[in-house]
């Protein structure tokens, strides 16, 4: 211990234990989300509500699919992204690691039904 | 020398010591609505499987989200998501350092707040 020097005792160990990516990360899929909420707020609000055939009938047509998908695809990831720093800051220790881990694998689990389910309505 | 008091060393003050003030209860709602969105995604995706199972699902799960109780989970999830959008385009600003004096920051978390229920008022109108 003694023969380490400070800064190699300091180096990768900051409080975030890595660097700049996930906020990165977080922005560019702000920056996404930004134009993708609007385009399905106004393409997917009309439609809820409307009969089975409607519905169906709907999401046949590429414009309303293709931003259903991806509205779905980017959100989950920016909730997996945001659940973690919300874990990481309040939750410390064991549970730090299964609560970012269950929620990772639920929001990826999220993302594949949405898309699933996208892709069978538009197919 | 840098071992001394290691791994005893005092902590920051977290939230309970500080006076509410409008700039960190927007931020702590920025947090909020975010991830209570999440509620709002599974309900939309349970919608979505519903409708490619075929008609008799669709309806289950159709009219559970058209309910009174799914329009206010809705309803309140299209404010939440106007001012987590919102929010978050004040922290785009914010990452190029400008409008973090405290006053311009009032006034932006004031514009949040405002522009978040128009927007909710608007959106309702025209769907």
């Amino acid at each position: 211990m003694a023969f380490l020097t400070d800064r190699k005792r300091a180096d990768r160990w900051g409080s975030a234990k890595s660097g700049t990516e996930h906020f990165w990360r977080m922005k560019v899929q702000s920056v996404g989300l930004l134009f993708l909420i609007p385009l399905f707020v106004f393409t997917f609000g009309p439609i809820l509500g409307g009969t089975y055939e409607e519905v169906t009938a709907y999401f046949a047509r590429p414009f309303p699919a293709i931003v259903a998908g991806l509205t779905i695809l980017v959100s989950c990831i920016h909730f997996k992204d945001g659940f973690t720093t919300l874990i990481e800051d309040y939750v410390h220790g064991v549970w730090e690691k299964i609560l970012i881990l269950g929620m990772t694998c639920l929001m990826y689990a999220l993302a594949a039904t949405g898309l699933f389910a996208v892709a069978r309505l538009a197919l | 020398m840098a071992d001394v008091n290691r791994g005893n060393r005092p902590l920051s003050p977290h939230l309970q010591v500080y006076r509410p003030q409008l700039t960190s209860m927007t931020s702590i709602l920025t947090r909020i609505t975010g991830n209570a969105l999440i509620v709002a995604m599974f309900m939309i995706v349970w919608w979505f499987i519903a409708a490619a199972s075929g008609p008799d699902y669709f309806a289950l799960a159709n009219g559970f989200v058209t309910s009174w109780f799914g329009d206010l989970v809705l309803f309140l999830s299209l404010w939440a998501l106007w001012y987590h959008t919102l929010a978050g385009v004040r922290h785009l600003i914010w990452d190029y350092a400008i409008g973090l004096e405290i006053e311009v920051a009032e006034k932006l978390g004031w514009g949040v707040i405002g522009g978040s229920i128009l927007l909710t008022i608007l959106t309702v109108i025209i769907i």
